[in-house]
């Protein structure tokens, strides 16, 4: 799909799919003190290959998620691990902006070139 | 794609946990409270959390109903008291106070987790829009 997105290359997909984790990651800090709740992820790179070779971009969230595996067990059931999911949710906020800014490259690059200055 | 957005995942989830700080303080503030029965006694209030799905594995939380917890009222004798029984006996309230303040501290951090997510996700979404500058 985005494979021959002449304009943006792969960087609109990566977009949608960290905005997509973002949520899922939000959920679980939603989620933290329900019981039996079991936190949930997808493999970054999986979905990004897959959303490349044409998949769209929810199947390809779809395909890569899974349900994360705790470090301790909790009495209540509940899998959220706060810290790993704070780690991960900031993580993803960074490569969410720096998806942002080669974005941002891309089209200030293209302006330049259109107003041919 | 989920129609829940990020923005719904954190409010509702603080709104859940802000039900939960308020059983807690209705919970200490009823806890030097005594009764002459024990059925009268107060029993501490607990929330209790259910995960809303909205679809594509995106949830949130809410508060499906408040409970009577299970710690039962302790019985002390106290004669003076106008509220005791033919014995002399009053019935405190059944709340377990450190376990209270423990739940305050779990339940404020929890708050400020989704606060922040939330903060993360406005700005974010705001550096979206200014995209094209």
């Amino acid at each position: 799909m985005a494979n021959n997105d002449p304009l943006f290359g792969l960087s609109g997909d990566a977009l949608k799919l960290r905005s997509q984790r973002m949520s899922l990651l939000a959920s679980n800090i939603a989620n933290a003190a329900t019981p039996n709740y079991k936190a949930r992820d997808f493999d970054f790179q999986k979905a990004l290959a897959a959303a490349q070779s044409g998949t769209s971009v929810d199947a390809a969230a779809n395909q890569a998620a899974g349900y994360r595996v705790p470090l301790e067990t909790s009495l209540d059931g509940n899998t959220v691990e706060l810290s790993t999911e704070q780690t991960l949710f900031a993580e993803n906020a960074v490569q969410y902006k720096t998806t942002l800014s080669f974005l941002q490259g891309r089209i200030s690059t293209v302006m330049t070139a259109l107003r041919g200055e | 794609m989920s129609n829940m957005s990020i923005f719904d995942i954190s409010g509702r989830a603080m709104a859940a946990q802000l039900v939960r700080l308020n059983t807690t303080a209705s919970n200490l503030a009823n806890a030097n409270s005594v009764s002459t029965t024990k059925e009268g006694a107060f029993r501490a209030l607990k929330p209790v959390f259910k995960t809303v799905d909205g679809g594509a594995g995106i949830s949130t939380v809410q508060v499906s109903q408040v409970v009577a917890s299970q710690t039962d009222p302790t019985k002390r004798h106290d004669p003076g008291n106008p509220l005791a029984d033919k014995n002399g006996d009053v019935w405190d309230a059944g709340v377990d106070q450190a376990a209270e303040m423990v739940e305050m501290m779990e339940t404020a951090r929890q708050y400020q987790n989704n606060v922040q997510v939330l903060q993360t996700a406005k700005s974010l979404t705001l550096d979206t829009l200014r995209l094209e500058k």
